[in-house]
């Protein structure tokens, strides 16, 4: 059996993590056509690349169907319960910078700080008649960020992509997601939080917890340690 | 682990033990709206709840607990006095603890009656207390009521009061509340800009969402006159800071509440139905004398109770949820009555949890 190591399927995360690799002296590449999502990996041997979503690296290491994963630390802690003991973290890789973060309307003048929030929001129930919504997919992590500051009357509405538009089309009130530089949030006349600050997130290379290793998966563990100096 | 069979067979021996107590039988269904229900339940159980939705009615949810439907079904055509029991199971989320079901049964004993609350709450403190006899239990109990008349009499604005009643059951929430309200707490920066500057609206951009321009101007004046508010008393501070920091065997509690009540008249009508529960329940047989109360407790956990709240725990297992909880919720039948309302108190126990103790003591 070889040892199976997942990272994201395109992008620039894709594209980071071979160049992280490739400095540490080992190749990874896209077999095939661009299209086909087979890799191989040159300058460790018994390695198997395995390429997927980084949003189902996270569920595939815990199933223990891939020992290794390059991911977003954000992604590991919304989709693992107790991620400390089902991954550990290995290196931090040093790009995929992106911080998750509360913002509301601009417009907003009166709202600054978490507290504000939670004033707002018991003003905008009693208004409205429903809770004020946010708009997320990174439900765990922002319930639990939430109750840490004892916000009260909020909902958390599920929102996958173009998040920062749920406020203008009147889905949400206010959005948590992943932001590196703001533009986009600025664009939407959004404006974060003073201490909104949820996580900050960067690719991460992680280690199941839940795969015992066979004889050649731990000789082949041990050979890819050594190159990349863990 | 005892088996699903032998859980349902000491479920069905609670619940006989609830019937020959007077109580009706009464089920719900399963699948529960969602709209109507979830938003009544407090953070951690609306988080918890397995939610999914039908392309016909909505968002339904796996019902996460008996006491909402119930509550429901007596406030649409149930008469009164009204004492039901039910078991079944119950469905919550288990994202952190893995020892932990996300399906377990849950017997309940619920008691609508107005008229001499605290003869209600003994009689259900006493027999979930009889049901449970023989374990290796310990029960706590708590009045969040205490606490709600401390605030009401408080000499400050309603807005302030308000804030606290809404955070009562967070903790940290409510400190932080009174350190502002006190004036210990310092005023973050962009507040004093805020209220400091012109045209607060010089930068704030088009308007966009839900929440108007109305709205912000409105809190920006709420927010004006809180800061032109006096601080709380210090001497206030410090009795709430006593009550909450209640935590001793009953009586020595009632008699320790009676003093800080000399300073704060307000809660003296909660102190004396705490004291009238306490003597409800030596009239049907409870060990008052070693009933420990606190007056903190249930707040973190409870939220729909606004009043007496109990629980019992197993003493040798901190790792365990209550085996048995429950309280007084008379607020909620207001939000589910439509304009009516009615005292009411029950709980619930936990046949596993029984189940997984007395395999223990054997």
């Amino acid at each position: 059996m070889t040892l199976k190591l997942g990272v994201p399927s395109k992008g620039r995360l894709m594209e980071k993590t071979f160049e992280w690799f490739a400095e540490r002296g080992i190749t990874l590449s896209r077999s095939g056509s661009d299209r086909e999502y087979a890799g191989r990996v040159d300058g460790v041997e018994g390695v198997e690349l395995v390429l997927l979503s980084a949003g189902e690296i996270p569920r595939e290491m815990a199933a223990g169907r891939i020992h290794l994963g390059v991911t977003g630390t954000d992604l590991v802690r919304e989709k693992l319960g107790q991620w400390e003991q089902r991954v550990e973290e290995l290196a931090k890789l040093g790009f995929g910078h992106a911080d998750l973060i509360i913002a509301v309307p601009q417009a907003w003048v009166d709202v600054d700080t978490m507290d504000d929030l939670d004033a707002a929001s018991a003003a905008f129930r009693a208004r409205h008649g429903f809770r004020l919504r946010i708009a997320t997919k990174y439900h765990r992590l922002m319930r639990d960020f939430l109750r840490e500051h004892g916000v009260a009357d909020y909902q958390l509405v599920d929102s996958q992509g173009a998040t920062e538009g749920t406020v203008k089309n009147e889905t949400a009130e206010a959005v948590a997601d992943i932001t590196s530089t703001g533009d986009t949030l600025r664009a939407n006349h959004l404006k974060i939080l003073s201490d909104g600050l949820v996580l900050r997130s960067e690719a991460t290379l992680f280690r199941t917890r839940n795969a015992d290793l066979s004889e050649p998966e731990r000789v082949a563990m041990q050979a890819l340690s050594e190159k990349l100096g863990l | 682990m005892p088996d699903r069979l032998a859980k349902r067979a000491e479920a069905a021996r609670v619940r006989a033990m609830f019937e020959v107590a007077g109580a009706q039988v009464v089920d719900t269904p399963v699948l529960q709206d969602a709209e109507t229900l979830l938003d009544l339940y407090g953070e951690d159980i609306r988080a918890r709840a397995y939610v999914t939705s039908d392309a016909l009615r909505g968002e339904q949810m796996l019902r996460p607990d008996f006491t909402l439907p119930v509550v429901q079904m007596h406030m649409q055509h149930g008469a009164e006095p009204a004492r039901y029991t039910y078991s079944g199971e119950v469905f919550r989320r288990q994202e952190e603890d893995p020892e932990r079901d996300s399906e377990f049964l849950q017997v309940g004993y619920e008691v609508f009656e107005r008229g001499a609350p605290e003869e209600a709450e003994a009689e259900v403190f006493a027999l979930i207390s009889s049901v449970l006899r023989g374990l290796p239990l310990r029960a706590a109990t708590g009045d969040i009521g205490i606490l709600m008349a401390a605030v009401e009499g408080l000499d400050t604005t309603a807005r302030r009061k308000a804030a606290l009643l809404r955070h009562i059951w967070r903790p940290r929430r409510f400190r932080a509340l009174i350190e502002r309200f006190s004036g210990r707490a310092t005023v973050p920066a962009s507040r004093t800009a805020l209220l400091a500057v012109k045209d607060p609206f010089a930068e704030a951009g088009p308007s966009i969402g839900l929440r108007t321009r109305d709205e912000v101007e409105a809190r920006i004046t709420a927010l004006r006159e809180d800061a032109a508010t006096a601080p709380l008393a210090e001497k206030d501070v410090a009795l709430m800071d006593a009550i909450l920091s209640v935590s001793e065997a009953l009586p020595n509690a009632l008699e320790h509440l009676r003093d800080i009540a000399v300073d704060m008249p307000s809660i003296s009508d909660a102190v004396e139905r705490l004291g009238r529960r306490a003597s409800a329940l030596q009239a049907r047989g409870v060990d008052v004398a070693n009933l420990q109360f606190e007056a903190s407790y249930g707040r973190a956990s409870m939220e729909y109770y606004d009043g007496f709240v109990f629980g019992f725990y197993a003493a040798e297992r901190a790792d365990l949820p209550p085996v048995a909880s429950g309280g007084r919720y008379d607020a909620l039948t207001r939000q589910l009555g439509q304009g009516e309302e009615i005292p009411a108190v029950g709980g619930v126990v936990r046949p596993g949890l029984m189940m997984m103790l007395k395999g223990g003591a054997a």
